[in-house]
């Protein structure tokens, strides 16, 4: 799942389920997702950089 | 206060074991401690008086018969109430357990058991081990004996707080992000974390099952040694320090420090002592040099989304009935590990192996890395974020900063005093060992204590 729409859907459902002091936890999360997944050691099916699931929303797919 | 002056395990196993001392003595000594200080500490959760009583008794009626099971026969232990023992509630500072008890020891408690060891009581923790202030607990805060409006660090607050303040010789704790050093740091006593999976966890309240360790907090190296030895099933190790004279092939330790990232944040009371020790190192023949871990900045993401996760798995049962039981902060923490998606558990795996190979890299040719245990002097109770240097972060992050990594890659660390702030809070250094070498690294710090403390 892209970083924005997980973080969105997981605000949502905090919020949902009665915990809105959990959104600030979240968002720092969300940093540290981010770091984690533009490791440079990270490898993806094609064998090439491994940044492509951090694309932001609005970038063209891949064909 | 204890200090490395004070009578050792080893040293008054002599005296027990000659009558000069018996076992009753040195509990009423400790339970006179307690009495006296723990209103104030809040170490124990459950003093165990009349069965300690009891089993001091026993062990003097065995010592008096010539009879001396171990070093520790008639040494009064405390142990983090997160581990079973027989009879006994397991609170893991939570209301959460309330009405548990535990039917059996746990393996390794078993064994001090077996040892002769006396059980004094079960100490106050950070609840459920998930954080490292030892701060919240459904039975009040740990404070810390050096100045008691400090955090005695977590999670095994009470731990560490009962071995400074001499009301237990050493006592068991647990480990998963560095809740046995933390505390030990900032209480100014020894605490070792194991190598992953050589102590056996079973009998203790998980908090993530891929990073939990379970060890010993002692006043010194050799004191943990001891209980470590008797945990690991020996129960008549030869004496360490003595063995520290023939380290192998050693006449001049290389040591490593791992600059990058480690030193990046650190007070400069704390960089002060350490630097200091390093220079004192050198002078006793200690080969010094600065050494990489190329990914360790990515730690502590690769921390986050491993412990959330497993925690969370653990606690999602509780986290639906019994909600209202848990402390807050740590009821939002455990709630945000239900968020962590599988795809990202995985990637935090591999970094683990990138780390574990880089440590390993960073040790080759050298008996042991060094770097401090906690990068700040243990900050007020009720503080939630500090500044170190240019770094304002929660204290959370900075305490879990240089010790995470170890449990993570599994590598044994040792945080053992290396110095004083100008205020007289303690300053400890990480001895970090091979895989599976956690003895070695125990004679080399033993070896070299009284340098490192001087």
């Amino acid at each position: 799942m892209r970083l924005d729409d997980w973080l969105d859907h997981a605000k949502t459902d905090a919020d949902r389920r009665g915990l809105p002091e959990l959104k600030t936890l979240l968002e720092r999360l969300a940093r540290a997702t981010a770091v984690l997944r533009h490791a440079d050691w990270l490898d993806d099916a094609a064998g090439t950089a491994p940044h492509a699931v951090n694309e932001p929303k609005s970038a063209p797919r891949k064909p | 206060m204890t200090s490395a002056s004070s009578p050792s395990i080893a040293q008054l196993a002599i005296e027990l074991g000659t009558g000069q001392i018996t076992a009753t003595a040195l509990l009423d000594q400790c339970l006179c401690t307690i009495a006296r200080r723990d209103h104030e500490l809040n170490a124990f959760i459950t003093v165990m008086e009349e069965a300690a009583r009891a089993d001091a008794h026993r062990a003097d009626t065995e010592l008096a018969a010539g009879r001396s099971r171990s070093l520790l026969h008639g040494i009064p232990i405390s142990v983090k109430d997160l581990i079973d023992l027989r009879g006994l509630p397991t609170t893991a500072a939570s209301r959460v357990r309330a009405g548990h008890l535990a039917a059996s020891d746990a393996p390794v408690l078993a064994r001090l058991r077996e040892a002769g060891a006396i059980f004094i009581g079960k100490c106050n923790l950070h609840e459920f081990a998930f954080g490292t202030t030892g701060e919240d607990s459904a039975f009040g805060p740990t404070r810390n004996p050096y100045m008691p409006d400090r955090i005695a660090g977590g999670s095994s607050s009470g731990s560490a707080v009962s071995v400074a303040a001499r009301m237990a010789l050493a006592s068991v704790g647990s480990d998963t992000g560095g809740s046995i050093r933390i505390p030990a740091a900032a209480c100014g006593v020894v605490g070792l974390k194991p190598t992953f999976g050589e102590l056996n966890c079973s009998g203790m309240v998980p908090l993530a099952r891929t990073l939990d360790h379970v060890g010993p907090l002692a006043s010194t190296v050799e004191d943990v040694a001891l209980v470590y030895a008797v945990m690991t099933g020996d129960m008549h190790p030869p004496e360490c320090r003595s063995r520290t004279r023939e380290l192998k092939g050693n006449a001049q330790p290389h040591l490593g420090i791992p600059r990058r990232y480690f030193f990046d944040v650190l007070d400069t009371q704390i960089l002060k002592a350490f630097e200091l020790m390093l220079e004192r190192l050198r002078a006793a023949g200690c080969v010094v040099e600065d050494v990489d871990i190329p990914h360790a900045a990515d730690t502590a993401p690769i921390y986050i989304h491993t412990v959330l996760a497993e925690a969370a798995a653990l606690h999602a049962p509780t986290l639906e009935t019994q909600a209202a039981d848990y402390g807050a902060d740590v009821r939002l923490r455990l709630e945000m590990g239900r968020y962590v998606l599988a795809e990202d558990y995985a990637r935090a795996q591999a970094g683990r192996q990138v780390l574990r190979r880089e440590v390993d890299a960073a040790l080759s040719g050298r008996q042991a890395l060094l770097l401090p245990t906690l990068p700040m002097p243990p900050p007020t109770l009720g503080t939630k974020v500090v500044t170190v240097g240019d770094v304002t972060d929660s204290v959370r992050a900075l305490t879990l900063r240089l010790t995470q990594l170890f449990d993570l890659t599994g590598h044994p660390a040792l945080s053992v005093p290396c110095g004083m702030t100008d205020v007289g809070l303690p300053v400890a250094a990480q001895f970090v060992g091979a895989h599976g070498h956690t003895h070695d690294l125990l004679q080399l710090a033993a070896s070299y204590e009284a340098v490192i403390r001087a």
